[in-house]
């Protein structure tokens, strides 16, 4: 390792630059540290905050607290202060940072007191440091103050200095990415003079803590702490800066550092270390825990412990690895060794010193296998629990729900026994007793074994060893033989009870590996994206026992779009804002949010990123009863999967969408290409007999007699209309392509309709005898006027065009239940049967041959286009069923809805005037 | 009696220009041209035009303003070349205060026809004439007696309304709005289906054959026109 390191010395480290280049970005962080409060860190930043300001920039005050004190006070005039948000929260009301004015405001620095503060429920942010990455990201740079006891890392250093336990607390990281830190230093005699002047803000009910807290002794301590934090800080920026700048030096080596989580109240302690440890040495790290089949049984509060546990370690920088293993040390050191670990933290083992000294401690068996592997070992502390108190909380975590069927089947085993003595051997009764003991705990667990093992011997001793009916044993023989049966039926239930619970942490591994193998076959097996969708949140809402929701954005394309409910079970269709801004968060940044997690906490919603290495999908959301505790480590990991799982089906789904697209554009590409065809044969044939026929009239006039004229005007004014209707078919059904067409309805009389259709389409139907018939009384139709005219017209100028000259054209129109009826019947060749459907399609003709009609196989697709926008519809019938006309014929049928008619004036005004209706 | 009038064509496209000063020139009307709406107006002081034509699409101004500019100062007829597909353009010309439109593409005969009812119609409405005749259909307007053919028709009231209205104006485009203002007040402006109904009552008593109108025409989407000979 250290080899291929000596290669890429004098090569600037990725990671290094990449560092670099994303601090660039971001808004610088100075920090002022302080050893303790009262040390002036407001001060001197309000100070530098003047220097910079008259320097040219523009700052602004974002939150600053003067705890009354009038030189803070005064110092704070000349410079803005951005409003703050007014927060109402149990009866009171707090002023809190307004991160979305800063952001508004956008100046160049913003001073932001108090760095480790907690925002009160409600805020978006649970931890002021968050606000401050927020503003930072939008690379606005930020001035805050800290006191070192605020420091996560230096914690439980802190406390143990000053017997004060801070619970506001920092991560490391987020100091470690100030890119200054100024150390506000002050002795501690001054300190203490200041504290007597009451120059220092204490709140009141911290008063009594004060006095020891300001001891100079720990004031002396807290000092160097924040002295050597900082140094630390310059050495570590210093290391970055040769690395990324390519400059050799004496590396360190390679560490990797290893936490142990296991349950017990050391834990916070175990990876704080670890991190520490991890941190001086510049070195990766990692928090195992090992899921022994003993997990199961572990108490609610336990299970929180390691899940806190392994949350922490994440959030410290940690690689967090869960493997399940029956052999602890075996599996730690394996670990170790596979990931080239050169230090282990283990925490001291709680467990009795009996048990210790019969099994051997864990750190014993450690030091036994992890030849060439550090070893460090956290020990208790007044933090640490009793032994009474985890025994307390194993039993409490135990079901007691089984005790009084096991007491019931232990004495009914035991009378019955005894009714059937006189039939036993004598030998074979505590045997027998052995069998209840061994039913009742393999069926009701643990505390049944033991209460069990426990009746069962008394009723033993009671019944059945003499003197009979007293529970006093006469023969030390038989006292010996009462003891060994205490011991077996123990034992016995004991290893029983363990294997019960083993089974039933495997029922329930099982069935979990059962849901999500399930889930993900429900998925796979749905194509579309909304069955998808249902898919997902119908089986999160049944596993979870909660309602559960997907959001995604409305636009999937770039970074637009807001976020809205696609699918939830039980249905939902909106979330408050509270809600929608975490499920943003979560779908933006690629983190969870909401309830039970650092953003939003007081949101009644938990959301989970949906996102592959491809793109950022949504979120999926789900609310829990109230009454519902917290999610276990293995819920939140099923949910993770869950989540997985989804976004890839979403995905899935979308690439089928992208798919489906590349193939309509592909049938479009298709479709311009006809049009392309059609348009060079359409407009070029026309222009043809138009340039023809006016050259012919312009150069040879003498040549031309009056009927050779009159022929060739003909035809240049006919082929000109035609060319206009060819124009007037493209842009209809460029319209209708482009989804701009839209009726605009009015009442119509369909009589007056047909006259005008008839009388427009004259010129087309010259030669034929268009034969109207109309039913009396045709109710009014509501229907665009000139677009249901074209229609007719285009069925008036097929059915000319596709008959022999001469031959009559039938138009009817008649009511029939709630639809208007209207035919036009031609005498033509007809339409072969296979294509009766397809001459509705665009750019579509029917061959007749080599006597090929001239058309532009628009019309009818137009008129279908307009139709179906009425709630009509239109379809061709040929050969005519009645037909008496000569040819085949076709007949065009068009159906058009007839809407309530609307209301009507009386007949008559005399008798709308004289006589109200009554 | 309209021939020697002095028409104003206003539009922007030369080919247009020329084909209607030819034509209309070869039907001893006399031509003055315009290329925009700006030189329109001030060919209309200047010139003082019988008639106007003017394309509503006009590249310096809209040729709805052109109309409402006109009917400032002048009650010249105006007849409007549109684009068929417009109709609201149409209706908004003639509401404005356009006497008729031809749409484009257009035969010399049809904007001839146009041209000329216009003309007559603004000689008609000084005239007053009390008895209009045209085809086989008579109206007294003073006695409020409708023939056919000699025969006495029977109108209700507001048939005749309707009638009435047409005659004041007949050859001329009324839009369904102006006729539902005139015969049904302004409260029934858009009620459309009373001018279907009363329309298609008018002509099975005034029309010889109701399907194939000859009288009583619709302009698809706009509103009316009665026919003159």
């Amino acid at each position: 390792m250290a080899d291929d390191r000596s290669d890429s010395d004098n090569r600037p480290s990725p990671e290094a630059l990449l560092q670099t280049a994303a601090q660039e970005k971001r808004g610088r962080l100075n920090v002022f540290l302080g050893a303790a409060p009262g040390v002036g860190k407001t001060y001197a930043m309000l100070e530098a905050a003047h220097v910079r300001q008259r320097e040219g920039v523009d700052v602004v005050i974002g939150v600053v607290e003067t705890h009354g004190r009038q030189e803070t006070a005064l110092l704070m005039r000349g410079l803005e202060q951005l409003p703050q948000r007014r927060v109402a929260y149990r009866d009171r009301v707090f002023n809190e940072l307004d991160v979305d004015e800063v952001l508004k405001r956008r100046p160049q620095l913003v001073l932001v007191d108090e760095l480790a503060h907690t925002n009160v429920p409600g805020s978006r942010h649970e931890k002021r440091y968050q606000d401050i990455e927020e503003i930072r990201a939008a690379g606005i740079d930020v001035y805050t103050a800290l006191n070192i006891q605020h420091l996560e890392s230096l914690n439980d250093v802190v406390a143990q200095i000053t017997r004060v336990k801070v619970r506001e607390t920092v991560p490391d990281s987020v100091l470690a990415q100030a890119d200054s830190i100024e150390v506000i230093d002050l002795p501690p005699e001054d300190l203490i003079k200041r504290l007597k002047e009451g120059k220092v803000y204490v709140p009141d009910q911290a008063a009594r803590a004060v006095h020891h807290f300001f001891a100079p002794g720990n004031l002396t301590a807290l000092r160097e702490l924040a002295l050597r934090k900082a140094a630390d800080q310059v050495d570590s920026q210093m290391l970055s800066y040769m690395q990324s700048h390519a400059i050799a030096g004496p590396w360190p080596t390679r560490d990797r550092i290893m936490a142990c989580i296991s349950p017990s109240p050391l834990m916070p302690r175990l990876v704080r270390t670890a991190r520490r440890i991890a941190e001086r040495r510049r070195a990766p790290w990692i928090a195992l825990y090992i899921e022994t089949p003993a997990h199961d049984r572990l108490s609610d509060a336990e299970k929180t412990q390691i899940n806190r546990a392994l949350t922490l370690a994440e959030e410290f920088g940690a690689e967090v690895v869960t493997v399940a293993s029956g052999n602890v040390p075996m599996e730690i050191i394996r670990q170790a060794r596979q990931r080239n670990v050169t230090e282990i933290v283990v925490a001291r083992s709680h467990r009795s010193r009996l048990v210790n000294r019969l099994r051997g401690t864990l750190t014993d068996r450690l030091v036994e296998l992890g030849d060439g592997i550090n070893i460090h070992v956290i020990t208790g502390s007044p933090e640490a629990e009793s032994w009474l108190g985890v025994m307390r909380a194993r039993l409490s975590s135990m079901s007691f729900g089984g005790l009084v069927p096991a007491s019931a089947i232990s004495l009914v085993a035991v009378g019955m026994i005894k009714a059937a003595e006189p039939w036993l051997p004598p030998s074979s009764v505590p045997l027998l007793i052995l069998v209840a003991v061994l039913f009742s705990s393999l069926r009701y667990g643990y505390a049944a074994a033991v209460l069990s093992s426990m009746l069962t011997v008394l009723g033993y001793n009671f019944l059945f060893l003499p003197p009979l009916y007293t529970f006093t044993i006469a023969n030390p023989e038989n006292i010996y033989t009462f003891f060994v049966f205490l011991a077996v039926a123990l034992i016995t239930s004991n290893l029983t009870a363990r294997i019960r619970a083993q089974a039933e942490a495997a029922r329930i591994r099982e069935s979990r590996t059962a849901s999500l193998y399930d889930f993900s076959r429900m998925v796979t097996g749905a194509a579309a994206e909304d069955d998808i969708l249902w898919a997902v949140v119908h089986h999160v809402a049944s596993i979870t026992k909660a309602q559960s929701l997907v959001l995604m954005p409305d636009q999937m394309t770039g970074h637009g779009g807001r976020l809205t409910v696609r699918a939830a079970y039980p249905p939902e269709d909106e979330i408050d804002d509270k809600a929608k801004i975490a499920a943003e968060w979560a779908w933006d940044r690629g983190e969870q949010a909401g309830r039970g997690t650092g953003t939003l906490p007081s949101s009644d919603w938990l959301f989970l990123p949906l996102r592959t290495a491809e793109r950022k999908l949504g979120a999926l959301g789900i609310r829990f009863p109230d009454d519902r505790p917290a999610l276990g480590p293995d819920e939140r990991r099923l949910l993770d999967a869950l989540a997985g799982q989804a976004a890839l089906a979403i995905e899935r789904s979308l690439l089928n969408r992208d798919v489906e697209e590349a193939r309509v554009s592909a049938e479009t590409e298709k479709l311009r290409s006809a049009l392309l065809s059609s348009i060079s044969h359409d407009l070029r044939t026309p222009l043809a007999s138009i340039i023809g026929g006016v050259s012919s009239l312009m150069n040879f006039d003498s040549r031309l007699d009056a009927q050779g004229r009159s022929e060739l005007l003909q035809t240049v004014r006919d082929e000109a209309e035609r060319l206009n209707r060819f124009v007037g078919n493209l842009l209809d059904m460029t319209r209708i392509e482009a989804g701009a067409m839209q009726p605009k309805l009015d009442w119509v009389d369909p009589e007056e309709l047909v006259a005008t259709a008839v009388k427009r389409a004259g010129p087309l139907t010259h030669g034929h005898d268009i034969r109207i018939e109309i039913a009396p009384a045709m109710p009014l139709l509501r229907v665009d006027y000139i677009l249901i005219e074209q229609v007719l017209i285009n069925l008036l100028d097929n059915a000319a065009k596709y008959s022999p000259k001469g031959s009559p054209v039938d138009l009817r129109l008649r009511r029939e239940r709630d639809r208007v009826v209207l035919t036009v019947t031609d005498a033509g060749s007809g339409i072969p049967a296979g294509e009766l459907e397809q001459v509705f399609d665009m750019f579509y003709r029917v061959k007749a041959g080599d006597r090929q009609v001239a058309g532009t196989g628009l019309g009818l697709s137009i008129c279908r286009s307009i139709l179906q926008a009425h709630g009509g519809d239109i379809r061709a019938e040929s050969p005519v069923a009645d037909g008496q006309m000569g040819g085949p014929g076709t007949r065009m049928i068009v159906t058009l809805p007839i809407e309530d008619q609307p209301a009507l004036p009386g007949e008559d005004k005399a008798a709308e005037e004289q006589m109200p209706h009554g | 009696m309209a021939d020697g009038a002095k028409i104003l064509v206003i539009d922007d496209e030369p080919q247009i220009r020329r084909y209607l000063r030819v034509s209309l020139e070869a039907h001893d009307f006399r031509i003055v041209e315009a290329a925009g709406g700006q030189e329109g107006l001030r060919l209309a002081a200047l010139e003082k035009p019988d008639l106007i034509v003017l394309d509503l699409g006009l590249p310096d101004m809209d040729g709805q303003a052109v109309i409402a500019r006109l009917r400032e100062w002048t009650a010249v007829p105006v007849v409007v070349l549109s684009v068929r597909a417009d109709e609201t353009d149409k209706i908004a010309a003639l509401d404005a205060g356009a006497d008729d439109y031809v749409t484009k593409p257009f035969g010399t005969g049809e904007l001839l026809a146009r041209i000329r009812a216009a003309l007559r119609h603004t000689v008609g409405a000084s005239s007053g004439l009390a008895i209009f005749a045209t085809g086989d259909l008579k109206v007294d307007l003073e006695k409020r007696q409708v023939s056919l053919k000699g025969e006495p028709v029977k109108l209700s009231p507001r048939e005749y309304d309707l009638l009435r209205l047409l005659v004041q104006h007949a050859g001329k485009v009324l839009t369904h709005q102006f006729i539902l203002r005139q015969v049904w007040g302004p409260a029934h402006e858009s009620d459309v289906q009373y001018l279907r109904v009363f329309a298609r009552q008018l002509r099975q008593k005034i029309e010889t054959d109701a399907a194939r109108p000859k009288l009583l025409l619709t302009e698809p989407g706009v509103g009316y026109r009665l026919a003159m000979e």
